[in-house]
């Protein structure tokens, strides 16, 4: 990444604003996972409508972001490391709304699971685990964006296969305890589709970290094999 | 600076010094010009670009003390452009020249598109006809103006003007067409015109262009050569030169960063 400045100095500030913006996007779309990973935890059903209208304010500022992108392309023809830093943001701001939509199906399960009067922590143990690490790599991405690190970009990437795998032998789980006691089965059910919200956070936080490298080296490590290091 | 799949090579520039007197202008280029490919050169105002376009068809030989090292090769007769041996009038019926502002001669449209042929020696007037219209229409502008190719071209537009100077260019034939600027003095429709025409002619010419235009260098180039100080800093296919280019320099200079 270039850090020296434009002769337009205008066009530094629309850079850093953009910049400033989606961290600001990624610090709201984290709350969010906090939240609905605490209310998977003690039952605070209240927090989902915190956690619903933080969806918003994510959703409003995907399409401010957006636009301002669209407003550089159309204005300084940006080329080389400021064409990718934009193209690059343009997908993360996705990506990070994403994670914002998924944190909301969390915290709407776990609601319908108090509300049928059970408690989710006796089920998937593994949950709340898996979830404390999608939310790490979350946070983790969006420092490397904003420190342009990609060493720790390269980092939640391999994290990502461990989440994966997690969340697979929580589902083995789930199955087995379905079939012990059918009666667990529509809470289970609920609980699936947590495991998959909190594994697709996972997913958005890789795709993040590849934009990372994208932005800095202009590499393309997107469905390779290829290693962000 | 790697190029894969590499096209046939038109020219190529080896160790190419050029002094304006005492003064040390081209440093030491080595760069390939392909085949039916534009090449754009791009750099600040005094980078060396428009002294190097000016090296292919020796327009430096028309002032005294101008003096070149090194070579430039012409394909597929593998001739070396600088050599003494070689006569700059020669050179330039196989390398036409269109220059930043249009400069037809005080002629009729029919007579500045003649005019190289007429040098040549050709008078028959079939073949001029013929001539004339094929390189009109190459240059994207007979429609215009078959109908009044007796009028002075002093009196087309600036842009109509341009694209007579490139039929004249088109005339002889040319294997290399060297563009410097071409489009400065234009508005962006007529701009626009030029570089459609470009586009078009890379068919059957091989193009080198000079522009202070980025944006015009990403659009009509399949290569890119950024020189700085009369040094060739990068030279690379225009998509990788915009995109991910090797050298800091490169990158500061189109990403506007150069102070």
């Amino acid at each position: 990444m270039n850090e020296s400045q434009h002769l337009s100095s205008q066009f530094d500030e629309e850079l850093s604003r953009l910049r400033t913006h989606v961290l600001q996007m990624g610090g709201l779309v984290e709350t969010q996972v906090s939240a609905a990973i605490e209310a998977y935890s003690t039952g605070e059903v209240a927090s989902v409508k915190t956690i619903v209208e933080t969806d918003r304010k994510v959703n409003d500022l995907e399409k401010a972001i957006d636009d301002d992108c669209a407003h550089i392309i159309a204005k300084r023809q940006p080329t080389a490391s400021d064409l990718r830093l934009i193209l690059g943001i343009s997908k993360i701001v996705t990506d990070l709304e994403r994670a914002g939509d998924e944190a909301k199906k969390i915290a709407k399960g776990v609601r319908r699971i108090y509300e049928n009067g059970h408690l989710p922590g006796q089920y998937g143990v593994g949950i709340r685990h898996l979830a404390e690490a999608a939310l790490v790599m979350i946070r983790r991405a969006l420092d490397a964006f904003a420190r342009l690190d990609t060493p720790q970009a390269a980092d939640v990437i391999k994290a990502d296969t461990d989440v994966d795998a997690e969340f697979k032998s929580i589902i083995r789980q789930l199955i087995t305890h379905m079939m012990e006691d059918p009666r667990t089965i529509t809470t289970s059910i609920d609980i699936i589709w947590i495991a998959r919200a909190i594994e697709r956070i996972g997913d958005h936080a890789k795709n993040i970290s590849e934009q990372v490298v994208y932005v800095v080296e202009g590499r393309d490590i997107r469905h390779t094999k290829e290693k962000a290091q | 600076m790697q190029i894969h799949d590499h096209p046939t090579l038109k020219a190529e520039a080896r160790n190419l010094n050029f002094y304006y007197g005492e003064a040390k202008a081209l440093k030491g280029i080595n760069m390939p010009i392909y085949d039916k490919k534009v090449t754009a050169l791009i750099g600040p105002s005094g980078c060396g670009k428009s002294t190097y376009l000016r090296s292919f068809n020796r327009m430096h030989d028309l002032y005294p003390g101008n003096r070149y090292e090194g070579e430039i090769r012409f394909y597929p007769d593998n001739t070396n452009l600088l050599s003494p041996d070689v006569d700059p009038i020669e050179v330039r019926m196989r390398i036409g020249m269109v220059f930043q502002k249009p400069n037809p001669f005080p002629k009729s449209i029919y007579e500045n598109v003649a005019y190289g042929l007429r040098v040549r020696g050709e008078n028959n007037k079939r073949v001029l006809d013929d001539k004339v219209e094929h390189a009109l229409k190459g240059a994207a502008i007979w429609d215009e103006v078959k109908d009044r190719l007796s009028d002075l071209a002093s009196n087309l537009s600036g842009g109509q003007q341009q694209r007579l100077c490139i039929a004249r260019a088109l005339a002889t034939d040319p294997e290399l067409l060297l563009f410097d600027e071409p489009t400065s003095a234009l508005d962006p429709i007529a701009t626009g015109a030029i570089e459609e025409l470009v586009h078009e002619l890379k068919k059957r010419v091989t193009i080198l262009i000079v522009t202070h235009n980025m944006q015009q260098a990403a659009r009509v180039s399949d290569y890119t050569a950024y020189m700085y100080l009369g040094e060739l800093i990068e030279f690379g296919k225009t998509d990788e030169i915009f995109i991910k280019p090797q050298d800091k320099r490169t990158e500061d200079y189109i990403t506007g960063r150069m102070g």
